[in-house]
């Protein structure tokens, strides 16, 4: 029980920072009646024929601005990638971010956040598949993506 | 109004994603990569979050429309298939390289250092893409 405690009150940070999140995605939903995906979000300004909706430049642009009051507030909690991560791998990162969350139609927030609290079966499946991956490439890169 | 609301959303969203440290990368890294310096902080992101969310999304869900709008505007029931699957794994793999998921990666790019711009950009033409090659697909199916 002790241990429970402590591993909470270590994540406490991280526990508000979901919840928090977990709110707005909330808010979205109920007052205009969207997912809170980013990358569906943002693939629709991508598109040509989507009309009038302005509010998928009025939320990015929200994300943008709570990144400028971090920069301001506290500046540390904008970090880069390690330093192992080239440029050209950044490159490289970005493009598989694009396809894949075009592909499956969501990333951490559509399908981890909103897509399982309305559980859906393909948020839970792409969810777990893009956990699995990330960890099997993060492992994995220590000790073979030096040479990159 | 809808967007003015929708605004104030993203910002709280986003200062979410910073209070929880995922606008860090190496905090991300740090969860991914299985190690001596593991840490678990992203389980309780997730977790906070869908704590949140799998309680309010049923009540929401049960109202006959949004506030603001005439409809929820929910994806629509497609089959699991090969596109989710490969699609995921693709984004999986470039998270794990970078550290960065959508929404920690606009927000980024506020700090106007090269590495969230190079990744931002890529990201744009790969969502791109795949939309280009999805729609025609999508629009037969239908």
């Amino acid at each position: 029980m002790e241990l429970l405690e402590a591993l909470i009150l270590r994540n406490l940070p991280f526990l508000a920072g979901g919840a928090i999140i977990g709110v707005a995605a909330s808010l979205l939903l109920w007052v205009n009646g969207r997912i809170a995906g980013i990358s569906g979000i943002i693939g629709g300004l991508l598109d040509p024929t989507t009309n009038r909706e302005t509010w998928r430049i009025a939320f990015t642009l929200g994300l943008v601005t709570a990144g400028i009051i971090a920069l301001i507030l506290k500046p540390t909690s904008l970090g880069l990638p390690p330093e192992n991560r080239s440029i050209g791998t950044l490159g490289f990162a970005g493009l598989l971010i694009g396809l894949g969350t075009g592909f499956s139609q969501g990333c951490t927030s559509g399908h981890g956040i909103c897509g399982l609290a309305r559980l859906s079966l393909r948020s839970l499946i792409a969810t777990l598949t893009f956990m699995v991956a990330g960890i099997v490439t993060a492992t994995a890169y220590v000790h073979f993506g030096a040479a990159n | 109004m809808n967007s003015v609301f929708a605004y104030l959303v993203g910002v709280l969203f986003g200062w979410g994603l910073v209070v929880a440290q995922m606008t860090d990368p190496q905090k991300i890294i740090a969860f991914l990569e299985i190690g001596p310096h593991w840490s678990e902080n992203l389980i309780f992101v997730m977790g906070g979050a869908l704590t949140v969310t799998l309680m309010t999304f049923r009540l929401i869900l049960r109202q006959s429309r949004p506030i603001l709008d005439q409809s929820f505007h929910l994806p629509e029931p497609k089959r699991v298939g090969g596109r989710l699957v490969l699609g995921a794994l693709l984004f999986g793999v470039g998270w794990g390289l970078s550290g960065y998921c959508p929404g920690p990666l606009v927000i980024g790019l506020v700090s106007l250092k090269p590495p969230p711009w190079i990744c931002f950009s890529f990201f744009i033409v790969g969502l791109w893409i795949a939309r280009k090659l999805s729609i025609p697909r999508n629009t037969q199916a239908e």
